[in-house]
């Protein structure tokens, strides 16, 4: 139901977008191009993690169809690791994953292409607790019970740990069945890095990563549906999985209390809180840890991988036009909230635009940085 | 046109000297036989260069691990690093995975389809045995990722899992039965295994029980047996190998059946001896992580990978040495 809401209002979306980005992005062709062609054209590939696949395609589709009918972009949700590896063998224009890039992949990149590569995150997605009895919807858990359940320690509802959380709350006594991904994800990722931050006796025994050597006695399931399958089967069914499939799938939720102590219901809003507490450095190498105030405190990123050089100069233009479309149309970024996903604040979203313009700056920069300055000029002016 | 005409006599020539002994004849036949000993070749060249890259590319984990320890070991923690190995690769839960759920199919797909196919050959009218053997063979190509959904959705939470649990609290006591039913797990990845391997096993048995021959069973009519006997005593042990046969070819799908397995098994990294536990077998357990692997997690599918090749092997060999026994003593000169 909600998804034919939202595939709805897209449609409806459409022509309205077509003619308010028409004329920005032609305007932006005309700055690059200096009066040359008018519109953008190129064909680009971009492979990655299949986390914001669902948002990737919508913004593709209104991109394509709407602001640039010259540019086709292809992406390919093969997984963040293939999208890193197909980034590194430079197999495709730009690459994209729930984890950034270390220093060894950085070195690797730059060895490979003979320039620095480039990466900033364009999209921020919370990863919810979602629960089978739908009475338990709200259930207040916090790191220590959520460790706790996962290394089968908590076996009840009932337990003396949730109930002290949850004070108000009729707790049945059903065994608990954690869920958890089976296939390599970054949702595994974020929750176990969470759970690693936040629990000492987590990060020795389980560690973080995509894939983890689970304890006995859980339920894997195969990709966010396989998931929810083994939530909604068991009586005692409780698993994490994206916010926004969590939300189409309209799945009970638990809240969980955040660094301040308090309980936060995973939102939109509250997503959106815990990406404004992040402290996100530089060389957008980070992770969105220990978050308070009305921040929710499980939440990822997904970044975007490109070169400083070796692009057609048209191919270039098409991805820097693509991007800074993506992170600062209203359109592209109402599209991202609809799916569930956060977008970037402003002052992030400023300082990830002046990271992807340098996309190709070392090959022949001079004309890289007329049209850069030329978008942003449009930008302030929006 | 007028220079074709002094060829016109030549013409009877040919045919004279026969179609088989002509220089075209001669010519076709080592060139045939090349042909068809290249294609033969080709299987084998592919075969070793599989086996090889994987094996090469599978080598830094043999390498820390050990042959044997990759083997047996029971842990198996992916490392994320891009040159060496950090991880530690056990592969025994997803070995484990495998045999448990082949072995399961195998069990369940056996009986069954002996019994279809004696159905359809002795038992069932005419009218009735030719659609139904459509019908099974139409099973035979709905593609595994349907078997997979279907289990999932509404196989498991409808039929299974009530079984389950009526199961569980009749055996709970026995260690194969242990509770608690988590719905996916080891036993309805082998029961929906059964019902992908049934078709094939049923197409084979069918094919080796028509043929028979007719005569055997008329002389044990003659002699006073029933139609029970003369099934169990005569046409049956008579296709004894076409029906290992079948079982190898049943048990060959099991062991490498990725994504239907992949959606019911209930992945991860460990193992248990209750039927109802979750694990993962070594196909699912590379499709599953394999999209998002590191260059070092996908060294130690690649060894996952090795490993399989082997098990199959082995398995391949045990049923071929079980005919041979067998064989000696249903005197039966078996595959």
């Amino acid at each position: 139901m909600r998804n034919g809401r939202s595939k709805l209002a897209v449609l409806a979306a459409i022509p309205l977008l077509a003619t308010a980005c028409g004329g920005g992005g032609d305007a932006a062709g005309d700055g690059a191009d200096g009066g040359g062609g008018g519109d953008l054209s190129a064909q680009l590939t971009g492979a990655g993690a299949s986390f914001p696949d669902p948002l990737f395609q919508d913004w593709i589709y209104e991109y394509s169809n709407g602001v640039q009918p010259g540019v086709s972009v292809n992406y390919q949700s093969v997984g963040s690791g293939a999208g890193v590896e197909q980034f590194l063998e430079q197999t495709v224009d730009f690459g994209s994953s729930e984890e950034f890039l270390g220093e060894e992949d950085l070195a690797a990149a730059a060895e490979a292409r003979g320039c620095e590569a480039v990466q900033f995150p364009v999209v921020f997605g919370a990863v919810v607790i979602a629960l089978s009895n739908p009475d338990l919807d709200g259930l207040v858990l916090d790191a220590e019970t959520l460790a706790g359940i996962y290394s089968t320690e908590i076996t009840t509802f009932d337990d003396p740990a949730i109930a002290e959380l949850n004070p108000d709350m009729d707790l049945p006594s059903d065994e608990i069945i954690p869920v958890h991904r089976s296939d390599s994800s970054g949702t595994t990722y974020v929750f176990s890095h969470y759970l690693t931050t936040e629990v000492e006796s987590w990060a020795d025994e389980y560690g973080e990563g995509k894939e983890l050597d689970w304890a006995d006695g859980l339920v894997g399931g195969q990709q966010n549906d396989g998931v929810a399958q083994g939530i909604t089967q068991n009586p005692g069914g409780l698993g994490y999985v994206n916010q926004s499939f969590a939300q189409e799938a309209d799945l009970a939720v638990a809240h969980i209390v955040n660094e301040d102590g308090t309980p936060i219901e995973p939102t939109l809003e509250s997503t959106i809180a815990a990406t404004g507490e992040a402290e996100i450095p530089d060389n957008f190498q980070f992770s969105i840890d220990n978050i308070g105030g009305e921040g929710y405190p499980i939440a990822g990123s997904n970044w975007i991988f490109t070169y400083t050089c070796g692009y057609d100069q048209a191919n270039a233009d098409a991805i820097i036009d693509f991007w800074t479309w993506a992170l600062t149309d209203q359109g592209a970024q109402d599209l991202a909230g609809e799916l569930g996903y956060a977008p970037l604040n402003e002052e992030l979203t400023e300082r990830v635009i002046t990271e992807l313009e340098k996309t190709n700056s070392e090959n022949g920069g001079g004309d890289a940085d007329a049209d850069t300055g030329a978008e942003e000029d449009a930008e302030a002016t929006e | 046109m007028s220079t074709e005409a002094p060829e016109a006599p030549q013409a009877p020539e040919a045919p004279r000297r026969g179609t088989l002994t002509s220089g075209k004849g001669r010519l076709a036949d080592p060139i045939f036989k090349w042909v068809v000993a290249a294609c033969g070749t080709i299987v084998l060249v592919i075969l070793a260069l599989m086996v090889i890259r994987t094996t090469t590319e599978a080598w830094p984990v043999f390498a820390k691990e050990g042959f044997f320890g990759f083997l047996i070991g029971e842990e198996w923690t992916a490392g994320g690093s891009r040159t060496e190995i950090t991880g530690t690769y056990g592969a025994w839960p997803f070995i484990y995975g495998t045999l448990i759920t082949s072995v399961i199919a195998i069990a369940i797909a056996l009986p069954l389809s002996i019994m279809v196919a004696v159905y359809l050959t002795h038992l069932a009218p005419r009218r009735i045995a030719k659609p139904l053997s459509y019908t099974v063979e139409l099973l035979a190509a709905v593609p595994s990722v349907i078997f997979g959904l279907w289990g999932l959705h509404w196989f498991l939470p409808n039929v299974m899992r009530p079984f389950f649990e009526w199961l569980e609290g009749a055996m709970g006591w026995f260690f194969l039965f242990e509770g608690p039913v988590r719905g996916v797990g080891y036993l309805p990845a082998g029961i929906v295994l059964a019902i992908m391997i049934l078709p094939i096993m049923t197409a084979i048995i069918r094919e080796v029980v028509a043929v028979q021959p007719l005569e055997q069973q008329m002389a044990a009519y003659a002699l006073g047996s029933t139609r029970w006997e003369v099934i169990t005593k005569v046409v049956l042990p008579a296709s004894f190998s076409g029906i290992v046969a079948a079982a190898m070819l049943g048990l060959g799908r099991a062991l490498g059946e990725t994504i239907a397995v992949l959606m019911l098994i209930g992945g991860s990294q460990g193992w248990g001896a209750s039927l109802f536990g979750t694990g993962s077998s070594m196909a699912s357990h590379i499709a599953a992580t394999f999209g998002e692997s590191s260059p070092e997690t996908r060294t130690g599918l690649m060894a996952i990978g090795v490993a399989l090749f082997l098990v199959t092997m082995i398995v391949n060999i045990l049923a071929r040495v079980i005919v041979w026994r067998l064989g000696q003593f249903t005197g039966d000169a078996a595959v």
